[in-house]
C-alpha cells in the first residue's frame, strides 16, 4: 500500500518535473526542474531495489551533470531577455508527436505479454553484486567506458578551448 | 593409251617463257641486254619440239591402231556426268599439229630476234609469242572440248595482244579488237554447237519432244563415281574420245542423226555452230575480215599466228570432229561451198593489192578455203597434209616479205620496190621456192597437197550439189590459177627490175624515219637462215604424203588413217577411175604454170605497159571493176553500216534506258531517303536527346527537391528523425 | 494495489516523451541538453524496472550505471560545444543561428 501511494508520489513529482523542463519559458526554471525530476528518479531507483544506483544516480546526475548544466546555463545566461530565454517552439506541432510516441508506447508495453517471475520480486542490497559483476564479467565494458571518459574529457577541454591566433 | 607424263612439258615449257619474259622482261633487258630475253624465249619452244620428236619416236613403237599417249594433270570440272579434266592426249592428228606449231614457231621465234631488233618492247613481244604458242598448244592437246576453247579463246586473245602490239598507233589497237571480235562471233557459235552436243547427247527424243532417259540421270550420277558394267556409261561427257565411242555405236548413232531441234536436224545445227566457230578463227567467208586488218601486227606475228597456226585451228576442228561433221552430208556440203566460195572470193581481191602483207593476208584466206574443201568433202588427212605444207610455205613467204620490208626500211607498198632480186638474193630464191609451192608447180609440197584436195573434191560422192564435186573443183581450180597469178605477181613487182623506192619512205610501222637513199640490204643471218629452212621444207615436206596414183607410199595417210577411221565408212566418193586422176594432175599443173607466165608477161621488170594503162584507163568499166575489187568488195563498210551500226544503235538504246529508266528508279527512291533522315534526325533530337536530357533534369530537380531537407537547422532534424523514429515503431508493429 | 512492471514502464514512457517535448520544442542548447537527459534517464528506469521484475539480476542496474556514465559523458562533450557555439555565434546559444551548413 504505501508502495504504492510512494510510487505514485514519485510519478507526479518526476511527471510534473519533466513537464516544467518541457515547457518552461526560463532555461533556470527548467533546469532546477530538471533537478527534482533527477532526485525523483534515483528514489525510483530505490523502489527498484537498486540501491547503489539511486545513490550513483544522485551522486553523479545531481551534483555533477547537474551543476555541468548550471554552470553552463549561468555562462552563456542573456539578461536582456531573461524571461523569454528558453522560449517553446512550435509547441503545436512537438505535443502531437509527443503525444503520439506515449500512445504508441503505452500500447506497447500493455499489450506485450510480460512475463515476470512469480512471486513478489526480492529486494536487497546490490552493491556487492554490482561490484563483482563490473570486475567480472563486465570488466570490459567497465574498462572500455573508463578509456571512453577520458577521451570525452580530452575532447571537451578540446572542443572548448578558445583558439590561439598567432599575431 | 598409253600415259606419257612429258605431253604436259608441250605447253607448259611456253607457259614457263611468257611468264618469265612478261614478269621479269623489262627489268631482264634492262640489265642484261637482249639475250636475257630471247634466249628463253626460243629455247623453250625448242624443248617443246624435242618432247615433240621424243613423243613420236614413242608412237612409233606402238602398233599403229594404238598410238594414243595420254597425260592427266588433274580433274578440273568434276560436274555429275561431266569429266572435262586437264588432260593432254596425243593422237596421230595431233601429233602433225604439234610438230607444225613448234618447229614453225620455233624457227619464227628465232626470226624475230633479227626482226625486233631495234623494238623497245622486245620482252613484250616475246612474251606474248610464248604465250600464243602455249595456248595453241593447249589447243591441239586438250582431250576435251572444254580445255580446247579454253586453248581456242587463248589464241584469240594473244592474236589481239600482237596484232595491236604497236598500240600506240590508233589503226592498230582498232585493228586487234576488230580481230578480237570478230573472233568472238565465232567463238559464241563455237559455245553453242559445243553445248547443243553435250545436251543432245543426253535425254531421249520422241515426238521431237525432249524427255531426259530416267535412267540416264542416275546413271550419269553414279557411274561417274564406281563404273559398274551392268549400268550403262553416262550418255554424255565432253572428252573426244566418249563422243566418238558413243557415236560410233550405232544404235545411238542412228537414234543421234534423226533428232531433231525444231524440225532442224541435231548433228546439222551442232555441226553448223562449230563451223562458225572456225569461220571466225580461220577467216572464211563472212567472217574474214579482221585478217587483211590483222596484218598491222609485226611480221612475224602474221607469219606464225595469221598463216601457220591459229588460223588453222578451225581446219584442227573439223579434222578432229570428224566423227560428227561426217554425220550430216549438209554440214559437209556447206563447209566445202563456203571453203571454195572463200578460196576464189579472197584470191581475186588479191590481184590488185599493193601492200605485200595485204597480198599475202589474202592468199591465206584462199589457202584457207582450199583446206576446208578438203575436210568439206570428207578428206581430213589431206585438208591436215595442206595445213602443213600451206604452213611452211605460207611461213616462208611472209618472213620473206617480212625481210623486203626491213630491208626497204619498213617500206610494205610494192609500187615502191623492185630490183631487189638483186640487193637481197636470199630473200628473192627462198621467195621464189614458196611462190612454186604455193602455186602448186610440180613436185614441190604444195603441189601434192593442193592436188590432193582438187581430186578428192572432183571425187567426193557425199555432197548434195548437183553434179557432185565437181562445182566445187571448177571453183577450186580457178582459185588456184588466180594464186599463181598474184602471188608471182607480187614476187615480180618486188624482185624485178629496178628499185623504184628512194622517195621519203615513212616507216609505218615504228613511226622512225629512216634514211632514205640508202638502198636495201640482205637481212642479217638470224632471219636468213630461218627462211632459207622454210623453203627447203617448202620444197621437200611434200614428199610425206606423195600420192597413191603414183604408187609411192603415202606416210601422212598411212599415219592419220587410224583417227579418220571411224568415218570412213561415212564418206563416199563418186568412183571416178585413176584415168580421171592423172588427167586432174596435169590440168592443174598446166593451170599453175598458166598463171606464172601469166604474171611474168605483165608484172616482169615492169616492163608491160598494159598494167599502167589499165590504171590510167578512162573506161568506166574498168575502173568499176577495178575499184570494187581493190576496196575489198566493199565488204568492210557493208558491215560498217550494217552490223557495226546496228550495234551502236543498240547501245545508244541501253545507254538510254540507263540514263532514264535506271537511274529514274534509283531517283525515285531519293524523297523516300530524304524522308526517312529527316523522321531520324527530328528523332534523334527530340526523342533520343530529349530522353537524355530529360533523365538529367528530372535528376536536378529531385535534387533541389532534396536540397530542400538541408536546412541546417537543427531542430528539423529533430523533428525528422522523431518522426522517422515514430514510424519504423509503427511500421514495425504493423508488420510484426 | 499492486504496482507491476507495466506501471513503470508506463513512468518510463512518460517519461520519454517528456523529455522527446522537450527535445523538439527547445530553441536553447541547453534545453535540448536537458531533454537528452530526461531520455536518458527514462530509458535507465526501463532498465532498472526489468532488471527487478526478472529476478533481480544485476545485468539491468549494470547496464544503467553505464548509461549514466554516458550520459555524463555525452553531456560534457555537448556543454563543450555549447560553449563553442555561444564563442562563435556572437553569445547566442540558439541552435538556429548553427545553421550554416544548409543545403
Amino acid at each position: 500500500m504505501t508502495y504504492a501511494v510512494m510510487f505514485y508520489a514519485l510519478c507526479a513529482l518526476i511527471l510534473v518535473s519533466s513537464a516544467t523542463v518541457a515547457l518552461s519559458a526560463n532555461i533556470i526554471y527548467s533546469a532546477f526542474s530538471l533537478l527534482f525530476a533527477f532526485i525523483g528518479v534515483g528514489l525510483i531507483y530505490a523502489m527498484l531495489s537498486a540501491d547503489f544506483l539511486a545513490i550513483t544516480q544522485l551522486m553523479l546526475y545531481v551534483g555533477g551533470i547537474l551543476v555541468l548544466i548550471l554552470f553552463a546555463v549561468m555562462l552563456t545566461y542573456q539578461i536582456e531577455d531573461s524571461k523569454r530565454s528558453n522560449q517553446s517552439f512550435s509547441r503545436w506541432l512537438a505535443l502531437p508527436m509527443a503525444a503520439g510516441l506515449f500512445a504508441l508506447l503505452t500500447a506497447a508495453v500493455l499489450l506485450a505479454p510480460w512475463k515476470p517471475h512469480a512471486g513478489e520480486p526480492p529486494f536487497g542490497p546490490m552493491t556487492a553484486e554490482i561490484g563483482n559483476s563490473l570486475l567480472g564479467p563486465y570488466r570490459l565494458p567497465f574498462e572500455v567506458v573508463s578509456v571512453l571518459l577520458v577521451v570525452g574529457v580530452i575532447g571537451a577541454v578540446v572542443v572548448a578551448r578558445k583558439e590561439i591566433r598567432e599575431r | 593409251m598409253v600415259d606419257f607424263w612429258a605431253l604436259a612439258l608441250i605447253p607448259l615449257a611456253p607457259l614457263l617463257g611468257a611468264v618469265y619474259n612478261g614478269l621479269l622482261g623489262s627489268r631482264m633487258q634492262a640489265r642484261f641486254g637482249k639475250p636475257a630475253v630471247h634466249v628463253p624465249a626460243i629455247v623453250l619452244p625448242a624443248i617443246s619440239f624435242a618432247v615433240t620428236v621424243a613423243a613420236f619416236v614413242k608412237m612409233v613403237s606402238l602398233p599403229a591402231g594404238e598410238r594414243n599417249l595420254f597425260c592427266h594433270l588433274w580433274n578440273w570440272l568434276p560436274v555429275g556426268g561431266l569429266d572435262a579434266g586437264l588432260a593432254f592426249i596425243m593422237d596421230p592428228l595431233t601429233l602433225v599439229m604439234c610438230f607444225v606449231v613448234t618447229f614453225v614457231g620455233t624457227l619464227i621465234h628465232l626470226y624475230s630476234v633479227g626482226y625486233m631488233r631495234e623494238e623497245p618492247g622486245y620482252w613484250r613481244f616475246f612474251s606474248y609469242l610464248n604465250l600464243f604458242m602455249f595456248s595453241m598448244l593447249v589447243l591441239v592437246l586438250g582431250d576435251n572440248f572444254v580445255l580446247m576453247f579454253v586453248g581456242w579463246e587463248g589464241v584469240g586473245l594473244c592474236s589481239y595482244l600482237l596484232i595491236g602490239f604497236w598500240y600506240k598507233e590508233h589503226k592498230n589497237a582498232v585493228a586487234g579488237m576488230k580481230a578480237f571480235v570478230v573472233n568472238r562471233i565465232g567463238d559464241f557459235g563455237f559455245m553453242l554447237g559445243v553445248l547443243l552436243l553435250f545436251w543432245g547427247m543426253q535425254g531421249d527424243w520422241s515426238q521431237g519432244r525432249f524427255r531426259p532417259q530416267p535412267q540416264a540421270a542416275s546413271a550419269a550420277g553414279v557411274s561417274a563415281q564406281q563404273p559398274e558394267p551392268a549400268v550403262p556409261a553416262p550418255t554424255a561427257g565432253l572428252t573426244f574420245r566418249h563422243v566418238k565411242e558413243r557415236l560410233s555405236e550405232p544404235a545411238f548413232r542412228e537414234a543421234f542423226i534423226h533428232k531433231k531441234v525444231f524440225g532442224i536436224s541435231l548433228v546439222a545445227l551442232i555441226g553448223t555452230l562449230l563451223f562458225i566457230g572456225a569461220m571466225g578463227k580461220s577467216a572464211q567467208l563472212p567472217l574474214y575480215v579482221w585478217l587483211p586488218d590483222a596484218m598491222a601486227g609485226p611480221t612475224p606475228v602474221s607469219a606464225l599466228i595469221h598463216a601457220a597456226t591459229m588460223v588453222t585451228a578451225g581446219v584442227y576442228m573439223v579434222a578432229r570432229l570428224n566423227f560428227i561433221f561426217a554425220l550430216s552430208p549438209f554440214v559437209m556440203t556447206w563447209i566445202a561451198v563456203i571453203g571454195v566460195l572463200t578460196a576464189v572470193f579472197a584470191a581475186t581481191i588479191g590481184f590488185f593489192q599493193h601492200d605485200i602483207k595485204k597480198v599475202l593476208a589474202y592468199s591465206t584466206i584462199s589457202q584457207l578455203g582450199f583446206m576446208f574443201i578438203a575436210v568439206g568433202v570428207g578428206a581430213y588427212g589431206v585438208g591436215i597434209f595442206h595445213l602443213m605444207t600451206h604452213a611452211f610455205f605460207k611461213a616462208c613467204l611472209f618472213l620473206g616479205a617480212g625481210s623486203v620490208i626491213v630491208g626497204c626500211h619498213h617500206e610494205q607498198d610494192m609500187r615502191k620496190m623492185g630490183g631487189l632480186g638483186k640487193l637481197m638474193p636470199v630473200t628473192a630464191a627462198t621467195y621464189f621456192i614458196a611462190c612454186c609451192a604455193i602455186a602448186g608447180f610440180p613436185l614441190t609440197s604444195g603441189f601434192f597437197s593442193k592436188d590432193e584436195i582438187l581430186w578428192k573434191a572432183f571425187n567426193a560422192g557425199n555432197l548434195i550439189l548437183p553434179g557432185g564435186g565437181i562445182a566445187v573443183w571448177l571453183l577450186g581450180a580457178l582459185g588456184a590459177v588466180c594464186t599463181s597469178f598474184y602471188m608471182f605477181r607480187s614476187y615480180y613487182m618486188t624482185f624485178s627490175g629496178e628499185y623504184r623506192g628512194g622517195s621519203r619512205a615513212h616507216d609505218r610501222e615504228t613511226g622512225a624515219h629512216a634514211d632514205p637513199h640508202q638502198p636495201p640490204k640482205e637481212s642479217p643471218r638470224s632471219m636468213t637462215c630461218v627462211l632459207i629452212a622454210l623453203a627447203a621444207l617448202s620444197l621437200v615436206g611434200g614428199f610425206a604424203g606423195l600420192p597413191r596414183l603414183w604408187h609411192l607410199p603415202n606416210y601422212l595417210h598411212q599415219w592419220l588413217e587410224p583417227v579418220f577411221e571411224g568415218t570412213a565408212g561415212l564418206i563416199r566418193d563418186a568412183g571416178h577411175g585413176a584415168s580421171v586422176e592423172w588427167a586432174l594432175m596435169a590440168l592443174s599443173i598446166a593451170l599453175a604454170l598458166t598463171g606464172w607466165q601469166l604474171a611474168r608477161w605483165l608484172y616482169l621488170d615492169n616492163r608491160n605497159p598494159i598494167p599502167q594503162k589499165l590504171y590510167a584507163s578512162r573506161a568506166a568499166w574498168v575502173h568499176g571493176i577495178h575499184a570494187l575489187v581493190y576496196n575489198k568488195y566493199y565488204v568492210d563498210e557493208f558491215y560498217n553500216a550494217t552490223v557495226v551500226k546496228a550495234v551502236m544503235q543498240a547501245r545508244l538504246a541501253l545507254d538510254w534506258f540507263d540514263r532514264t529508266v535506271v537511274d529514274g528508279l534509283v531517283n525515285v527512291t531519293r524523297p523516300i531517303v530524304l524522308g526517312l533522315a529527316w523522321l531520324h534526325g527530328k528523332t534523334d533530337n527530340r526523342v533520343v536527346d530529349g530522353a537524355v536530357n530529360g533523365t538529367a533534369s528530372i535528376i536536378s530537380d529531385a535534387g533541389g527537391v532534396l536540397c530542400l531537407l538541408q536546412t541546417g537547422n537543427i531542430r528539423t532534424y529533430l523533428y525528422l528523425a522523431m518522426a522517422g523514429g515514430i514510424v519504423l515503431i509503427l511500421a514495425s508493429y504493423v508488420l510484426f | 494495489m499492486h504496482i507491476g512492471l507495466t506501471h513503470f514502464l508506463v513512468l518510463s514512457a512518460a517519461m520519454f516523451c517528456m523529455g522527446v517535448l522537450c527535445l523538439l520544442s527547445r530553441k536553447n542548447a541547453i534545453g535540448l541538453l536537458m531533454g537528452i537527459e530526461l531520455i536518458v534517464n527514462a530509458a535507465n528506469v526501463n532498465l532498472v524496472a526489468f532488471s527487478h521484475f526478472f529476478g533481480n539480476a544485476v545485468a539491468g542496474q549494470v547496464f544503467a550505471l553505464f548509461g549514466i556514465v554516458l550520459a555524463a559523458v555525452g553531456v560534457t562533450v555537448a556543454l563543450a560545444i555549447v560553449l563553442a557555439l555561444y564563442r562563435t555565434f556572437h553569445k547566442s546559444i540558439e541552435v538556429d543561428s548553427a545553421s550554416t551548413l544548409r543545403g
